[in-house]
């Protein structure tokens, strides 16, 4: 199981050929409450870099873009009715959405845990 | 995402205050402010049942005076009065002492360049004098043109180096009977000058958040001292600009530059009430034909209050009818804290406008059902006190 962040705040766990993507606890922070979150439809086709979901906080709405290409296989349907989990707890109940990794090489090119925390400086 | 930047930005006199409770700044018309301190949502909901304090010194509080006032306050309130009710649509001369008026300074057509507190000042203070506050991005222009028009006869003194602080909630008046016993005894729209702290300040019964609350105009050397006091009392917390928008929107008040602007007359704005009767009577305000016009027979637009089924609609989301078409566009619109929903102001046509009327809101290229609502949409909490008078300067 590996962890890779975008230069957007995305995270994205990989385990196998599963991604769990999500906002990392810094974007969290800069966006404030989260009240209304825009997740995706299961079986939607992602590439890398794609508007994904809408995260929106008080006061504005944040785009969240797909860390990976592949297809969304399962949503967090508890955001919908909290969506302050993502405030709470972003790495791990307020997860948005999994996807199947199309392509590992796509890893690469995103940050590990030292660069993103020099990026989130 | 925005970094911490306000190396460039003006700092009000509460800048420490902010940066020592760990406040998150941004830049807000120019000036270094908090956007929130713990949340914006815990500030809400705690302004509407507690106290909110607010750094609002962007604003802009300045003074109007005559050059040589006679001593007597009304022959002197009359001349004043009557150098600055050309530029605005309230009735300025009939204010008694005290009182505060909301008003807006129009242009030629009828168009609202800012919304503005104009007030008396209470007896025994200035004669000839009206205290004005304007919002914190026109004030230059405002202080412009109100300057001009004043002539040779009076100037215009900005006060805007002070500190302006506001308490709002249902808590604000058992906090501030505590510090200024006078001002508690106050009215809805109505000031007074008291001492704190060896220094004057001016202390109105308003506010900008549908709660009641005082709004405090305080020389800097007092501020830091007054809003340590106020901080420290268990049923106040500090509220930032954040919170201060959204409680704003709850109470269905607008904002300048979004939801008013040189383009909207106070009858689209639902702003009516601020047209004065003398005024009315006499047609003597900018854009004065147009405004009794559209007051007879309707302006082509008006200001609603939208119920928005899920995702909330922001400023410039479109408004359409049900069959898609756009009538009109947001112009303020978030999330209600109080409600738990989406909300929004906006304009669209007048035979649209009724309450329950069903539209739509395009968001993201998707439309969301969206319902006309009565303003406020949360019910404001004035106290308007008809027994006491308003309230002279601090023994």
């Amino acid at each position: 199981m590996t962890t890779k962040f975008t230069e957007d705040h995305e995270y994205v766990t990989v385990d196998g050929d599963t991604g769990t993507v999500g906002i990392t606890v810094f974007a969290q922070d800069q966006l404030g409450d989260v009240v209304f979150v825009e997740l995706p439809e299961v079986g939607r086709e992602l590439s890398k870099g794609d508007e994904a979901a809408v995260v929106e906080s008080v006061k504005a709405a944040s785009e969240i873009y797909a860390p990976l290409s592949g297809t969304v296989t399962e949503v967090n349907a508890a955001l919908s009715g909290e969506p302050g989990l993502i405030n709470q707890d972003p790495a791990g109940a307020g997860w948005l959405f999994k996807l199947t990794v199309r392509d590992h090489a796509e890893l690469e090119t995103l940050m590990d845990e030292a660069a993103y925390a020099e990026h989130a400086k | 995402m925005a970094e911490r930047q306000d190396t460039d930005l003006l700092r009000t006199p509460l800048y420490d205050q902010h940066v020592a409770a760990k406040a998150r700044l941004v830049d807000f018309a120019g000036y270094a402010l908090p956007v929130q301190y713990e949340g914006i949502i815990a500030e809400h909901k705690w302004t509407r049942q507690s106290a909110g304090l607010f750094d609002v010194s962007h604003m802009g509080p300045a003074f109007v005076a005559l050059g040589s006032p006679t001593g007597d306050a009304d022959q002197d309130h009359h001349a004043i009065s009557t150098l600055v009710e050309p530029l605005v649509c309230g009735d300025i001369a009939g204010l008694k002492p005290g009182q505060v008026r909301y008003t807006l300074l129009l242009d030629e057509t009828g168009g609202i360049l800012d919304d503005l507190m104009i007030a008396r000042p209470p007896a025994g203070d200035a004669s000839g004098m009206l205290y004005i506050v304007v919002n914190a991005a026109t004030k230059d222009a405002d202080f412009e043109r109100i300057g001009k028009a004043l002539g040779a006869a009076a100037k215009l003194e900005r006060a805007d180096d002070q500190a302006l602080i506001a308490l709002q909630g249902p808590s604000a008046a058992e906090v501030i009977a505590d510090l200024m016993p006078q001002a508690a005894q106050l009215s809805f729209m109505n000031h007074a000058l008291v001492s704190f702290d060896g220094e004057v300040i001016r202390i109105a019964r308003s506010g900008y958040t549908g709660e009641d609350g005082f709004e405090m105009l305080v020389p800097a050397s007092a501020a830091g001292a007054l809003w340590d006091q106020l901080a420290a009392d268990e049923r106040v917390k500090p509220v930032g600009l954040g919170a201060r928008d959204s409680l704003r929107l709850e109470a269905g008040l607008p904002l300048y530059g979004h939801d008013l602007d040189a383009t909207t007359s106070p009858i689209e704005a639902g702003l009516g009430f601020a047209v004065s009767k003398r005024r009315r009577e006499a047609a003597d305000f900018p854009g004065a034909e147009r405004i009794l016009r559209e007051r007879t027979e309707g302006p082509e637009r008006v200001r609603i209050g939208l119920h928005i089924e899920g995702a909330p609609a922001r400023e410039g989301a479109e408004i359409l009818d049900p069959e898609g078409n756009k009538i009109g566009v947001v112009t303020s619109g978030g999330f209600s804290p109080s409600l738990g929903r989406a909300i929004a102001l906006g304009f669209v046509p007048e035979h649209m406008s009724d309450p329950g009327t069903a539209l739509q809101v395009l968001l993201r290229g998707r439309v969301q059902p969206a319902t006309v609502v009565e303003t406020p949409f949360v019910p404001h909490r004035y106290v308007r006190n008809s027994k006491t008078k308003p309230q002279g300067p601090a023994a």
